[in-house]
């Protein structure tokens, strides 16, 4: 596990905001020179803890105005159908997230579409036929925000 | 509103026409960004979403197009508010966190004020690292980190079960996420 001080965590809450900025930029804004700042950064980056970057788009502008979340019962069981579900539901191009859960549901998914009659597409025609998908409970994303975690 | 109501008459006076026209179209690039969109945008779009980290002149060296070229699209659709922004990912298991639940909550709706109050609250956790509203059986979820379980029953007990206007919670606990890209298909 890695300890950070008041400097990397400056560092992480200014990149979690703007990733694209220059090593001077931020340096010049929390006191530190350019080389020690790309210095952080790169260890922070080797480390781990920099694990890239995301691009966030506008969604709705690109003309996909629905964000679905699902949660997946497996109908059967056993290694085989966990293997067939995962390997199946990570190729559909709309679903952006997948997450193997414990609870009430076996998996999250995270899937984007052009309106709801897209939605109602995505799933009959990808979700619903994938193998061993049993109940599913679908809730539609109507805000979301980041927030900056523990730093 | 007055100025482009007046602006778009203008386009039907012969001489002025053109100068209309132009404004007519700037305000419907300011509210249809679909219809702007062209195919070179979303082959950068593509690219960019692919690798975050390239420079503008890899990125039109991917989609076919000079860096100018490139600099100039990309320019525009930061300005059209289409490209929002990079933001870094953190792998928080590197910082210790190795723990990751959902926690989906119903809220009492007959309190007019309860998702305003509830997410002010949320916000002051700093174990919450996502809020998200809903529209179905699920009002809020909340993306709650923990170092372990013992830390994670600590925030359930501690800082969750004080939010306000709660009336059910349910835990889902990530046990590995297989896949994780918020690129749309385009």
């Amino acid at each position: 596990m890695i300890a950070l001080d008041d400097t990397d965590r400056a560092i992480l809450r200014a990149l979690q905001r703007d990733a694209a900025q220059s090593a001077a930029a931020l340096g010049s804004r929390i006191g530190l020179s350019q080389p020690a700042t790309w210095r952080r950064i790169k260890r922070l980056r080797d480390d781990g803890v920099l694990v890239g970057r995301r691009v966030a788009l506008n969604a709705q502008s690109l003309g996909f105005g629905v964000t679905v979340f699902l949660g997946v019962k497996l109908a059967t069981k056993g290694r085989v159908s966990l293997d067939d579900f995962e390997r199946a539901v990570v190729a559909i191009p709309e679903v952006q997230l997948v997450e193997h859960v414990l609870g009430l549901y076996d998996y999250r998914l995270r899937v984007v579409a052009r309106d709801l009659a897209d939605f109602e597409r995505v799933l009959r025609r990808r979700v619903m036929t994938l193998p061993g998908v049993g109940n599913v409970e679908a809730n539609v994303l109507l805000s979301e925000e980041r927030r900056p975690g523990p730093l | 509103m007055r100025f482009y109501r007046g602006a778009v008459g203008l386009a039907s006076a012969a001489p002025l026409e053109f100068l209309g026209n132009m404004i007519l179209s700037c305000v419907i690039s300011s509210n249809m960004h679909i219809s702007m969109l062209d195919d070179l945008d979303r082959r950068l779009l593509r690219q960019l979403q692919a690798d975050p980290s390239l420079t503008v002149a890899e990125l039109g060296a991917r989609a076919g197009v000079s860096a100018l070229k490139a600099q100039r699209r990309i320019a525009r659709l930061q300005e059209t508010g289409v490209l929002t922004g990079q933001h870094a990912v953190i792998d928080w298991r590197a910082l210790g966190y190795a723990v990751t639940v959902s926690l989906r909550i119903t809220l009492d709706k007959t309190q007019a004020r309860a998702f305003d109050e509830f997410i002010a609250a949320a916000r002051d956790i700093a174990e919450v690292t996502e809020i998200q509203t809903f529209l179905g059986r699920v009002d809020i979820r909340l993306s709650v980190i923990a170092r372990d379980m013992g830390h994670y029953q600590q925030i359930y007990r501690e800082a969750i079960l004080t939010l306000p206007h709660m009336t059910d919670i349910e835990a889902l606990m990530t046990v590995a996420t297989l896949h994780d890209d918020e690129s749309l298909p385009l």
